[in-house]
């Protein structure tokens, strides 16, 4: 389905963060803002939700760490017990000393991956994805709010005039 | 804003008039430009020998291990220090952009994309050295815990030499996930920016699609800031763990409770001694003084300082506990260490490791660009010699004093080494024309707090940023193609939106006072109507270009001078 969509550039992110806080005032919905570098406050200016990939990077890292443990326990300690240095495997909590390290690598690396990976699928990104904002300058210096069109076009375009915008934008958009 | 604000006190990290569009200029500027002669020829010199280190590794893989100076007794040298001195190396990348991300420390931003890249270059120069010592390197995978062929026998889980495999490939594998994700939206940039097809098809490969929107971001800096926690117990863990490799040993001078946050320091110092080499250079061929500044080499030199003494601790604790251990076999070691036929090895060491750094205590010498570089070539060495030390001492006179022998490399050896270093440098070399050297994001996120151009708006109490009132509305829906004829018509539809001058009510403006408008212009405007600066303060795209096919001369000149803007001030000083 195509809409139509108003593109409001900016050239600064304290302009950017104003706009976005009177257009929040005046009870529109913004659909995304493209920024080239992170604006601290922006999500919450916004209204977005916090992000949740910290706690999966704990769940990560407990998984990591519960396989370094079965692994280990498996290996050592129940297939093939061994006495090395006459250090004899008898339990896995005896022998913990020495599988300190690998414990603490695996919850790393299980932790640092999967959080990574999960970051790309949730915001889509992967090789040969193609990029989705509308204009190249917001990889450079320009900020851009995206709000869609619900026949207010006039009242939008006036309210973000007022806010600095540098470069007001309507077309025509197909949703995905 | 308040967001923006920093202490004055603070000096400015970029210096220069530099606008966040003249960060991406300047960034994207050795990527986009062509290599000059001087890389083509250092390049050359790389290859060269980096050819020459396949060469070693192929006769020595071919052969055997025996083509190096290994002996009965000194059975462990030069593989070990090159292993060591390159995983050092790599400690500066992610502790740059982990702890200092995490301690806030602005200043890394410069610096932690080419730090992050030595990191993983040298980690890969690392890992190749056991590799190669495995003498099969095709059953290298062998240190993954798999069964064999002959029955369930593993791995040894309670080997340090086991640990390090776990630790390095976590090191690397973590450190190139953690550089890749921050090169995302800068690989973007130069992707949006890229004129040819090839190159936009290779950065937007690169880019995996970044589109910047506000929830990338909020997710961005999550991960990066999870990166950080998780990085830097990870860096201090590799080098704890190399050190295992000695510590968990009965041999006298490795057998040392001192040693993993001994090596860790020095793994630190030797990471920082790096950077500046290749920064000092980099700066300067790149041109990006304005980026890395000598106030960022002053910092990486308090870091050196302070880590090499750190070191030097290390080194005089190391040999108290020898004496007062009262084990003869332990005195003996650093006695001999001291003393011995390798005196010359760790007199060089401590000259390297513990003296030459304490010139930085003098401010003239660490804000000295010479004298920085010099000191960092200095410290590389005395690091590789320090590994040199532990290693080749320790061994070379054992328990028996029959087989005392001493160490001397064959061509094999220092030829694998140079070619270490040879491959080291053409990844950073191929690495510096076609990746954003700088996280140029993150320094457009500091631009308004620590950039000069900021600082000083703050410092004269100006405002940081003006909203534009000129907004242009460009509607791509209904394309409307307009003609513009010359004809009483479109001037009249000059003055509807301008208005019109009454020469009762109003009083005529000079309009010269606006930039960009000459005493022949203005008769023109007078000409048409226009004699107030109210007029041409209202003035937009469209009756720009309306001026323009009116008077027909400068097209496309009152935009570039924003004569709006300039009459709308003049207006309201009236």
């Amino acid at each position: 389905m195509a809409s139509k969509v108003l593109h409001a550039y900016y050239d600064d992110d304290d302009v950017l963060m104003l706009a976005v806080k009177k257009v929040k005032a005046a009870k529109h919905h913004i659909d995304e803002v493209y920024c080239p570098f992170p604006v601290h406050g922006l999500d919450k200016a916004m209204g977005l939700a916090p992000t949740r990939l910290a706690i999966t990077a704990f769940i990560y890292g407990c998984i990591g760490l519960a396989v370094a443990v079965t692994m280990m326990n498996y290996i050592m300690i129940e297939d093939w017990p061994q006495d090395i240095g006459g250090k004899p495997s008898f339990s896995y909590i005896e022998n913990m000393p020495a599988f300190v390290p690998i414990m603490f690598e695996l919850t790393v690396f299980f932790a640092a991956h999967l959080m990574v990976i999960t970051f790309y699928l949730r915001s889509r990104l992967w090789p040969f994805k193609k990029a989705e904002n509308p204009d190249v300058r917001t990889t450079d210096d320009h900020f851009l709010m995206e709000i869609e069109i619900h026949n207010n076009e006039n009242e939008l375009k006036e309210l973000l005039a007022n806010t600095g915008a540098v470069e007001i934008n309507i077309s025509e958009k197909n949703s995905h | 804003m308040a967001s923006h604000y920093e202490a004055p006190i603070r000096k400015a990290l970029v210096i220069g008039d530099k606008g966040y569009h003249d960060v991406t200029v300047d960034i994207a500027a050795p990527v986009e430009g062509r290599a000059n002669k001087h890389w083509w020829i250092v390049f050359s010199i790389a290859m060269v020998a980096f050819l020459w280190g396949m060469g070693c590794i192929i006769y020595t893989v071919s052969t055997g291990i025996g083509t190096w100076g290994l002996n009965k007794t000194v059975n462990w040298a030069w593989d070990i220090t090159n292993f060591v001195w390159w995983v050092g190396i790599g400690h500066a990348g992610t502790l740059i952009s982990a702890v200092l991300l995490l301690f806030r420390q602005k200043w890394r931003m410069a610096i932690n994309r080419s730090a992050e890249a030595m990191t993983i270059f040298s980690v890969i120069q690392a890992g190749l050295f056991p590799i190669i010592h495995m003498g099969r390197p095709w059953l290298a995978y062998w240190v993954l815990p798999i069964p064999n062929q002959f029955g369930s026998l593993w791995v040894n889980f309670n080997s340090p030499l086991l640990w390090d495999v776990f630790a390095i490939s976590t090191y690397l594998s973590v450190s190139l996930v953690f550089w890749w994700t921050g090169l995302l939206p800068d690989f973007a940039m130069l992707r949006d920016r890229a004129v040819l097809p090839f190159q936009k098809k290779i950065y937007g490969l690169l880019s995996f699609g970044w589109s910047g929107r506000a929830k990338d971001w909020q997710r961005f800096e999550e991960v990066s800031l999870v990166l950080a926690g998780l990085a830097t117990p990870l860096v201090l863990s590799v080098h704890t763990i190399v050190s295992f490799d000695f510590a968990t040993s009965v041999i006298p001078g490795w057998h040392t409770t001192i040693f993993p946050p001994y090596f860790v320091a020095g793994a630190i110092f030797s990471g920082f001694a790096m950077v500046n080499t290749l920064l000092i250079i980099m700066r300067k061929v790149c041109h990006l003084e304005s980026y890395i500044t000598v106030q960022h080499i002053e910092l990486m030199n308090i870091v050196i300082m302070l880590t090499g003494s750190i070191v030097g601790c290390a080194y005089i604790t190391e040999l108290f506990m020898a004496w007062y251990s009262g084990v003869e076999y332990e005195q003996y070691a650093f006695l001999n260490r001291a003393t011995g036929p390798y005196w010359w090895a760790y007199w060089s060491m401590m000259t390297c490791n513990v003296f030459s750094p304490q010139f930085m205590w003098f401010k003239k010498l660490r804000t000295s660009i010479m004298f920085s570089f010099f000191i960092s070539i200095v410290v590389n060495i005395g690091m590789w010699f320090e590994r040199f030390v532990i290693i080749v001492t320790s061994l070379h006179r054992d328990y028996l004093p029959s087989s005392w022998s001493m160490f001397s490399p064959t061509f094999v050896d220092i030829g694998i080494f140079i070619g270490t270093i040879g491959f080291f440098f053409v990844l950073f070399l191929l690495y510096a024309r076609t990746f954003p050297v700088i996280a140029q994001a993150e320094v457009k996120s500091i631009l308004k707090a620590s950039g000069d151009k900021y600082k000083k708006l703050r410092d004269a109490g100006k405002p940081l940023y003006q909203i534009n009132g000129v907004t242009e509305i460009v509607e791509t829906v209904k394309e409307e193609e307009k003609t513009i004829d010359i004809d009483d018509k479109e001037v009249s539809a000059l003055f509807d939106t301008i208005g019109v001058f009454n020469a009762d009510t109003d009083t005529a403006d000079d309009l010269k006072k606006v930039k960009g408008i000459g005493p022949k212009m203005e008769v023109t405007l007078n000409e048409i109507g226009i004699h107030t600066f109210a007029q041409v303060s209202k003035m937009t795209e469209k009756e720009y270009d309306l001026l323009d096919s009116i008077t027909g001369s400068f097209p496309g000149r009152a935009q570039r001078d924003d004569w709006a803007g300039q009459a709308n001030k003049l207006n309201s000083n009236k």
